[in-house]
């Protein structure tokens, strides 16, 4: 049941895949690398706004994660599902959301995803099938069993991805959803982004088994290990998950080893860790590698890569005068959306209505 | 005596009461090494060691329910949720465990634990880090509520709650932290849970209110007074139980009621306190009870002007009184 491919401090190497996946073209994987350094580049913006005061609230940046969420979302169609927790701007970017409307959400303008609602941590756009951030840690994960449900139900072939972090694995709602997913051979793919601390506590000071794939076993469930900062690694591995949960063969969980090299959220003093410690993980970021493989396996060249830097510096630049220059919401928005829905049509209609 | 802001006055409180009682422990989310999200746990893991001062796992049901089950051998838990908004998941330890100890045992075993909660909107957290949730502790009998609004009373009340042999729910507002400050006494002392304190005393109407609200309702009633209606201002400190006499005898004076709250409308402490005006001093009233609250929404919105128009401010209770003396 367990697979163990635990390349987690691995080098540039080139990735098998690379040479034998036809589906992996020159294109498909310069894409990878823009989606990447996009996810980058919005980050590091995110915390200079910060910093200026232009974006308030909590702020839990994504730098050093994003081979995780572009190699799992790399092996998803538009018609599957994605649920994820707070640190959620890897994720909506790689599923292609549009960063202007991210960055004016990080403002509080009406024209954020979220019409300035929400913020941070809760970015959504359900005609992407992002059903959005969840900021109480595991609490997404019954509801990604339960649009697991829906899709089996409704005999659709669609797959949910759900993405949560080491310190979820503790919760109950974990050992729920991955049982009753199991169970019920659900299409859901567990995404666990280990990154070693559960906000400021280490891995083996908060779960009493550090191999966290591990946890699958008590419930028959398949699981493994990967290198989540292994682009491509964490794509391979992703793509056999949401093909076994697509086959209706259940559900799977992915422990995706990664790092955030910033601290838990903007005002983190990160007493838990050295500066040792992140540098140490510094030589391993996922975009660095990423750009040497291509590099030296003549997929792209160092002037098309910078080029696409510049391009993506210029993106995030626009997003953020699109964010600056866009209206803030009046009270209005906050009653409009009303308290209750419509009422769904029902025939015969309810008596008195 | 030394200053201290509120933040200050909570750390204060645990040092002192750990230092001199050693069944008194601390858990939670990052309250160990961090020291807390907020630094209210600071110095605590230097000073009484890991086995009194708990990093736990992020599974609020868990950290209550350790909390509960350690306290049934003597010991005094303090369990920190880390914002008010995470403590959904440990409601059921609280409400069907920890309020119903005493009746289940016919009153041989009690539950002595602490649940410290930082709560409250104006710092853009939005969704799940602006909540005002006491109105879901307030109607479960056996369950203590209390809430200070200032520096004296956050150290005083912490220390009586953590002594109390009763699941006390300790809500601290996010925004006293570092905004209010004021004279704390070194060393223990205890102040009483289950009475409310004058903030101001007046004699043309009675607002009665808790936490940051207060600040902002003398704020208001120093407004008023410059327009010569003079406002009292009861600070509730506790909401459940609640000090039903120095309501009762404050409306009996005044003849106006105004209560303030930052939970909404709905189902909050305002509705029980208007009742029990009704049913006890119908015939002292000069005017309807009126409450104030935030309104009945989901959520604090993100954005700065709607966040401010969610919330209540000086401004809107200085109207809310100017309406009430003019009724």
């Amino acid at each position: 049941m367990v697979r163990h491919n635990d390349h987690a401090h691995g080098s540039a190497g080139a990735s098998p895949a690379l040479l034998t996946d036809s589906r992996l073209d020159a294109a498909t994987l310069i894409d990878y690398y823009r989606q990447m350094v996009l996810i980058r580049r919005f980050e590091e913006k995110c915390q200079e706004m910060y910093t200026k005061a232009k974006i308030g609230g909590f702020l839990h940046l994504y730098v050093g994660e994003e081979a995780t969420a572009v190699g799992a979302i790399a092996a998803l169609r538009p018609e599957d599902h994605i649920f994820t927790h707070y640190r959620d701007h890897g994720h909506a970017i790689a599923r292609g959301l549009d960063i202007n409307a991210l960055m004016a959400e990080l403002f509080g303008k009406v024209t954020g995803c979220c019409k300035g609602l929400g913020g941070s941590m809760h970015f959504a756009d359900v005609s992407k099938n992002f059903w959005g951030g969840y900021a109480i840690v595991g609490s997404h994960l019954p509801l990604a069993v339960g649009a697991a449900l829906g899709m089996k139900m409704q005999r659709k072939d669609s797959v949910v991805m759900a993405f949560f972090g080491d310190g979820a694995t503790n919760c109950g709602e974990f050992y729920e959803s991955l049982n009753f997913a199991q169970l019920w051979k659900l299409p859901v793919v567990f995404v666990c982004e280990n990154n070693l601390y559960a906000m400021g506590t280490p891995l083996e000071v908060h779960s009493s088994v550090t191999e966290l794939y591990r946890k699958a076993c008590a419930f028959g469930m398949t699981s493994e290990r990967v290198d989540g900062n292994d682009v491509l690694a964490m794509r391979e591995a992703a793509l056999r998950a949401v093909e076994h949960a697509r086959s209706g063969k259940g559900p799977v969980l992915l422990e995706a080893m990664t790092y955030r090299f910033r601290g838990h959220s903007a005002q983190d003093t990160q007493k838990y860790r050295t500066k040792e410690d992140i540098e140490r993980h510094r030589r391993n970021d996922p975009i660095t590698r990423f750009r040497t493989l291509l590099l030296n396996e003549g997929i792209a060249t160092e002037q098309q890569l910078r080029d696409i830097d510049r391009m993506i510096d210029d993106q995030v630049e626009a997003a953020v005068r699109f964010a600056d220059e866009s209206p803030e919401p009046g009270p209005e928005w906050i009653t409009q959306a009303g308290v209750y829905a419509a009422p769904i049509a029902v025939d015969p209609p309810i008596h008195g209505e | 005596m030394p200053v201290m802001t509120f933040i200050e006055a909570i750390r204060s409180a645990l040092h002192d009461a750990m230092a001199a009682d050693d069944r008194i422990m601390v858990l939670g989310e990052d309250v160990a090494v961090k020291g807390g999200v907020f630094l209210a746990t600071e110095g605590l893991l230097a000073r009484f060691g890991e086995h009194r001062v708990i990093d736990m796992p992020i599974a609020e049901c868990g950290i209550v329910g350790a909390a509960i089950g350690a306290s049934l051998h003597g010991l005094l838990p303090v369990a920190e949720i880390q914002f008010a908004d995470y403590i959904y998941p440990a409601i059921d330890q609280i409400l069907n465990e920890a309020a119903r100890f005493r009746y289940r045992s016919n009153g041989d075993w009690s539950c002595p634990i602490v649940v410290r909660a930082p709560c409250g909107a104006g710092i853009h957290g939005a969704l799940y880090h602006s909540q005002s949730v006491e109105r879901l502790f307030i109607s479960t009998p056996g369950i203590k509520v209390v809430m200070p609004s200032t520096p004296f009373d956050a150290k005083g009340l912490l220390i009586a709650a953590i002594h109390d042999p009763d699941p006390v729910i300790f809500f601290e507002h996010k925004q006293l932290y570092r905004l209010v400050r004021g004279d704390v006494p070194e060393g223990i002392y205890r102040e009483p849970i289950g009475k409310a304190a004058v903030r101001r005393s007046g004699s043309d109407m009675s607002v009665f209110s808790y936490g940051l609200m207060v600040h902002h309702s003398l704020t208001a009633a120093e407004e008023l007074a410059a327009e010569g209606i003079d406002v009292e201002v009861i600070d509730l400190r506790t909401l459940a139980p609640l000090d039903r006499e120095a309501i009762l005898s404050s409306v009996k004076k005044t003849g106006r009621a105004l209560i303030v709250h930052e939970d909404v409308l709905t189902g909050g402490i305002g509705g029980e306190i208007a009742a029990l005006i009704a049913e006890h001093a119908f015939e002292y009233l000069d005017a309807p009870v009126r409450r104030l609250a935030s309104p009945d929404l989901f959520a604090t919105p993100f954005a700065d002007p709607l966040e401010e128009h969610f919330m209540l401010n000086p401004q809107k209770i200085a109207a809310a009184m100017r309406d009430l003396a003019r009724y």
